[in-house]
C-alpha cells in the first residue's frame, strides 16, 4: 500500500510540483514559534471565505434575482427548501463574522507592526481584500430585497452622485436604472456571485504567496530569518507550519465554529444587527423606513460621512478613511514593529484610535442629532489624526530595546 | 488587549424598535406550546385572513408543526377548496383594499420578524375610539392606522384617558396616558381577549420562522459534537506542542 | 508527508512512545472530524431535493372525464409531465390482442411500467379509459397520438390500429401504450398510479395501495 502511494506521488510530482508546494507552504514553511491568539484570525478568514462561497452556491441554486421574486425566493429558501434556513443563516451570519475576523486580523497587524518593511505589499494586498469584502457584502445585502436592502443601496449609490460633473450619470450607470430596480438587482447578483468572489479568491491566494515569501511576523516583531541554524539554514525560532500550526489552527477553528453555531442556532438575527428587522418588510420604492443605517461593519465609515456637513467632502472623507489605511506602512516611522517595544505615545495613540473607531461605529447606528454629530466630528478628527500624525509621533516615541530572539 | 473582544460584543446595545415612544406590552408567547399555536391559527384564519394573506406559509407545514393531520387542517383551517400543499393566500383584490382602507393590508408571513412580537401584541390591544378617523378608531402604537378594529366585539371598545404634560418650552399638551374600556361590563371579555391575542401573536411568531423549533432542537446537538471534537483537537495540539515547550 | 521538527534533539524510547500516541490522536481527531464533515454534508445534500413547493405542485391531479368523446385524447399535467387519457372504443379494445405478436412486452411483464391493477390486456382499471404518462421510454420525447386510419403521411405501417408515434426516433406504441418490436424504445409507456374517485372523476398521482405517490 505504502509503495503504491509513494509511486503515485512520484508520478504526480514529475508532472506537478505537489510535494514541493506542500513543503513550501506547510511542512517546511517555518513560522515563528511565539504566535499568540491574535494569529488565529488569518486561518479563520480563509475558513470563512470558503464557507461563504460554499453556502453561497447552495443559496444561488434557489435564489431568484428578480425584483418581483427575490423577497419571495428568500422566504422559499427559509421555509420550503430542506435545511434552506440553515444554509441561509450560515451565509448571513458568516458575512458578519467575516468582518469581525477581518477587523481583528487587521488590528493584529496594527498591534505588532505586521505592515512594516518587508511586509508593505502583504499589507496592501490585504487592504485590497478588505475593499473587495466591503463591495461583496454591499452587493449581497441588496439581494434579499427588503426595505433595508433597497434603501441602503439607494443611499450608498447616491453617494456617487456627489462627484462633480459625472456623478449623476455614474450613479445611473451603476444602477442601470434611475432608481434601484430590477436591473440593479440582477447585475448586483452577478457581481456578488461571480465577479467579486473570483477577485477575492485570487487576492487571497496572492496574499498567502506574499506572506510565505517574506515570512510571518510575530508578537515580538523580530525577523526570525535573521537567526538561522548555520547547518540546516532553518530559523532557530521557527517551527514548521505543519504539523504545529495546523493542529493549533484546528483548535482555533473549532472554538470559532462553536461561537458561530451558537449564533446560527440561537441568535441568527443577533438582535437586529446580523439580520435587520426592517429587512423583513419587502422593498417598497414609495416608502422610506424611518431610520436607515448600514450594516454594523460599515457604521464607522458611515458616521464619518455624516460628520462632514458638505455632501461631496463627506464622500471624500469617507473614502479617505479607507484609503489612508493603504499608506500605513509608510506612516509608521518607529524603529520597532511590535507594540511590546513601542513607547507610551504610540500606545496612547492606538488607545485613542480604538475609542474613535468604536465611537464612530456606535454613532453610525444612531439617528443623527446635533450633539451626536459633534461627537462624530471629534471622533473623525481622532481617527484621521492617528494616521496623519503617525510619522511624527512614531518617530519621537521612546522605544524599548528589541531582544535578539523571540520571547515566549 | 485580550479584553477587546468581549468589549466589542458588549458594545452592541440592545435594539429598541420604534414604537412612537409608547412602552410596549410583553407578548411572552411560547412557540413550543402547540395548543396555543392551534388556537392562534384558528383566530388567524377566522379573523385576519379576510384581508391579510400569509402567502409564504403552507397549510401542510402548519399541520406538521402544530400536530394536526391533513384532515384536521382541512376541517379547521381551510375553508375554501384549497389543497393541503398550498399557501395561505386570500381572494381579496389589492385595488379594492386600497379603496376601502387607503392601504393594501400587508402580507403577514414575516410580520413578527419585522415588527417584533411585543409590538404586535401591544398593537392588537391598543385600538381606541377616535371620531376623527375614517373608521372611527385609532391605535396607540400605530398612529392613524388604516385597519379597523376587527375584533372589537371580542374586546369591547376602548377610549383614551388623557393627561396634561408641560414640555420644556412651557407649552402644555394633552397626551394619551392609557386606554380604558368604554363599558366596564366588558372587563371579563377583555381579559379573554388578551389571552386570545397572546395565542394569535404566538402563531404569527411561529409563521414568521417555522424553522425556529427545528433550529433550537438541532443546535445543541451540533454544539455538543463540536465540544467533543474540541477535546480531541486540544489533546492533539497539546501532544505536538510538547516538542516546542 | 508530515515532517516533525527535531527540536528536542536525539531520538530515545520516549519519543517512539510519543509517535504511537500521536498516531492515535491524529487518527482519532481525523475520525471524529470526518464524522462531523459527514453530518455537515447532510443539510447541503438535502437542500437539493424537491422543495415543499415543488412537492405541492406535484400533488395528485383530479380529472373530470364525463365530457370525453369516443377516441378522444385528453392531456393533463402531473408533476410537469403530460398524462394522457384516451377513451377507447370497443373496436380498438378488440384490436389489442391481434397486435401481440408485433409487440416487445404484450403482457406487461415489466413491473416498473405499470401498477399491478393495470397489468391486464387493456393496461387500465376500466378498459374504456387508458391512463398513461405521455413520455417515450426511449429518450423522453412526447409521442403523437395517431388514430386508426390516420397513418397516411406518417412513416408507419398501413395496418395501423391506432396508437402513438414518437417523432424523435420513430418509436411506436399501441392504444394500450405497449411498445412495438424493432423500435428504439425498450419498454411500454408508464401507467401512473391513479384511482377512480367516481365514475366520472379520476385522481392521477395517488392510489388506494400506497396513498399519495
Amino acid at each position: 500500500m505504502d509503495k503504491i502511494l509513494t509511486a503515485s506521488l512520484e508520478w504526480v510530482d514529475t508532472r506537478f510540483p505537489l510535494t514541493k508546494m506542500w513543503n513550501e507552504h506547510l511542512a517546511q514553511y517555518y513560522a515563528p514559534k511565539n504566535f499568540n491568539m491574535w494569529y488565529y484570525f488569518g486561518s479563520l478568514a480563509l475558513v470563512l471565505l470558503v464557507l461563504q462561497i460554499f453556502t453561497g452556491i447552495f443559496l444561488a441554486v434557489n435564489y431568484k434575482p428578480d425584483a418581483t421574486m427575490a423577497f419571495a425566493s428568500v422566504e422559499h429558501i427559509m421555509r420550503d427548501i430542506d435545511y434552506g434556513w440553515l444554509i441561509r443563516y450560515m451565509h448571513s451570519t458568516g458575512a458578519s463574522f467575516f468582518f469581525i475576523v477581518i477587523y481583528l486580523h487587521m488590528f493584529r497587524a496594527l498591534l505588532y507592526g505586521s505592515y512594516k518593511k518587508p511586509r508593505e505589499l502583504l499589507w496592501i494586498i490585504g487592504m485590497f481584500i478588505y475593499a473587495c469584502l466591503m463591495a461583496e457584502s454591499f452587493l449581497g445585502y441588496l439581494l434579499p430585497w427588503g426595505q433595508m436592502s433597497f434603501w441602503g443601496a439607494q443611499v450608498i449609490i447616491s453617494l456617487f452622485g456627489a462627484i462633480p460633473y459625472v456623478g449623476e450619470d455614474l450613479a445611473v450607470w451603476i444602477r442601470g436604472d434611475y432608481v434601484i430596480g430590477d436591473a440593479t438587482l440582477n447585475r448586483f447578483f452577478v457581481y456578488h456571485v461571480v465577479l467579486v468572489p473570483i477577485l477575492l479568491l485570487a487576492l487571497a491566494a496572492v496574499h498567502i504567496i506574499a506572506l510565505h515569501e517574506v515570512g510571518s511576523n510575530n508578537p515580538d516583531g523580530i525577523e526570525i530569518k535573521k537567526n538561522k541554524d548555520p547547518k540546516t539554514g532553518i530559523p532557530l525560532d521557527g517551527i514548521p507550519f505543519h504539523p504545529y500550526y495546523t493542529v493549533k489552527d484546528i483548535v482555533g477553528v473549532t472554538v470559532f465554529l462553536i461561537l458561530f453555531c451558537t449564533v446560527i442556532f440561537y441568535a441568527p438575527e443577533m438582535g437586529g444587527y446580523f439580520l435587520e428587522h426592517n429587512n423583513f418588510f419587502p422593498a417598497d420604492p414609495m416608502k422610506t423606513p424611518e431610520h436607515i443605517e448600514p450594516s454594523w461593519y460599515f457604521t464607522p465609515f458611515y458616521a464619518i460621512l455624516r460628520a462632514v456637513p458638505d455632501k461631496f467632502l463627506g464622500v471624500i472623507a469617507m473614502g479617505a478613511s479607507i484609503v489612508v489605511l493603504f499608506f500605513l506602512p509608510w506612516l509608521d516611522r518607529s524603529p520597532v514593529k511590535s507594540i511590546r517595544y513601542k513607547g507610551w505615545i504610540f500606545k496612547m495613540a492606538l488607545g485613542l484610535f480604538i475609542v474613535s473607531f468604536f465611537g464612530l461605529a456606535y454613532l453610525g447606528m444612531q439617528p443623527s442629532t446635533p450633539i451626536k454629530t459633534n461627537f462624530a466630528q471629534i471622533f473623525t478628527t481622532m481617527y484621521f489624526a492617528f494616521f496623519l500624525l503617525m510619522p511624527w509621533y512614531s518617530k519621537i516615541d521612546k522605544t524599548k530595546p528589541v531582544p535578539e530572539r523571540v520571547t515566549d | 488587549m485580550r479584553r477587546l473582544i468581549p468589549a466589542l460584543i458588549l458594545l452592541l446595545p440592545t435594539m429598541v424598535l420604534a414604537s412612537g415612544g409608547i412602552e410596549l406590552q410583553k407578548a411572552n408567547n411560547d412557540i413550543s406550546d402547540k395548543a396555543s399555536l392551534q388556537v392562534g391559527a384558528k383566530l388567524f384564519v377566522n379573523y385576519c385572513m379576510g384581508c391579510h394573506s400569509a402567502k409564504y406559509v403552507r397549510f401542510q407545514r402548519i399541520g406538521k408543526d402544530l400536530g394536526l393531520n391533513d384532515d384536521e387542517v382541512q376541517e379547521n383551517l381551510m375553508f375554501t377548496a384549497e389543497k393541503i400543499g398550498e399557501t395561505m393566500t386570500i381572494a381579496m383584490n389589492g385595488d379594492d383594499a386600497n379603496k376601502w382602507f387607503g392601504v393594501i393590508p400587508p402580507d403577514l408571513s414575516v410580520i413578527a420578524r419585522a415588527r417584533g412580537t411585543d409590538w404586535l401584541y401591544s398593537y392588537l390591544l391598543s385600538f381606541y375610539l377616535d371620531p376623527s378617523r375614517p373608521m372611527g378608531v385609532n391605535n396607540l402604537v400605530f398612529k392613524d392606522v388604516g385597519m379597523p378594529h376587527v375584533l372589537w366585539e371580542q374586546q369591547g371598545w376602548q377610549k383614551p384617558v388623557y393627561e396634561t404634560i408641560t414640555d420644556k418650552d412651557g407649552h402644555s399638551h394633552e397626551v394619551i396616558k392609557s386606554l380604558a374600556l368604554v363599558d366596564e361590563a366588558d372587563q371579563e371579555k377583555a381579559e379573554q381577549y388578551k389571552k386570545d391575542m397572546r395565542h394569535l401573536v404566538n402563531f404569527l411568531d411561529y409563521i414568521g420562522e417555522p424553522a425556529k423549533l427545528e433550529r433550537h432542537s438541532l443546535g445543541w446537538k451540533v454544539l455538543l459534537f463540536l465540544f467533543i471534537f474540541l477535546m480531541f483537537a486540544l489533546a492533539l495540539k497539546k501532544e505536538y506542542w510538547r516538542d516546542i515547550h | 508527508m508530515s515532517s516533525t521538527a527535531n527540536v528536542a534533539g536525539t531520538k530515545n524510547t520516549a519519543e517512539i512512545q510519543d509517535k504511537s500516541k500521536r498516531r492515535f490522536l491524529v487518527a482519532a481527531t481525523a475520525g471524529v472530524g470526518a464524522v462531523g464533515a459527514g453530518f455537515a454534508a447532510v443539510p447541503f445534500v438535502m437542500s437539493l431535493r424537491p422543495s415543499a413547493k415543488t412537492q405541492a405542485a406535484g400533488a395528485p391531479v383530479e380529472i373530470d372525464i364525463s365530457k370525453m368523446e369516443m377516441g378522444q385524447l385528453l392531456i393533463v399535467e402531473w408533476r410537469g409531465k403530460p398524462v394522457w387519457i384516451v377513451r377507447r372504443t370497443e373496436n380498438s379494445l378488440a384490436d389489442l390482442p391481434s397486435l401481440n405478436s408485433k409487440l416487445s412486452d404484450p403482457d406487461s411483464e415489466v413491473t416498473s411500467q405499470q401498477p399491478d391493477y393495470a397489468k391486464n390486456p387493456a393496461r387500465a382499471i376500466k378498459p374504456e379509459y387508458l391512463v398513461v404518462i405521455g413520455i417515450c421510454t426511449h429518450l423522453g420525447c412526447s409521442p403523437t397520438y395517431i388514430k386508426k386510419g390516420a397513418a397516411a403521411g406518417n412513416d408507419i405501417d398501413d395496418d395501423w390500429k391506432g396508437g402513438f408515434f414518437c417523432p424523435c426516433h420513430g418509436s411506436k406504441f399501441d392504444l394500450a401504450g405497449r411498445v412495438y418490436k424493432g423500435v428504439p424504445a425498450p419498454t411500454n409507456l408508464v401507467v401512473p398510479p391513479y384511482i377512480y374517485l367516481s365514475n366520472t372523476r379520476i385522481l392521477v398521482g395517488a392510489d388506494s395501495s400506497k396513498g399519495v405517490a
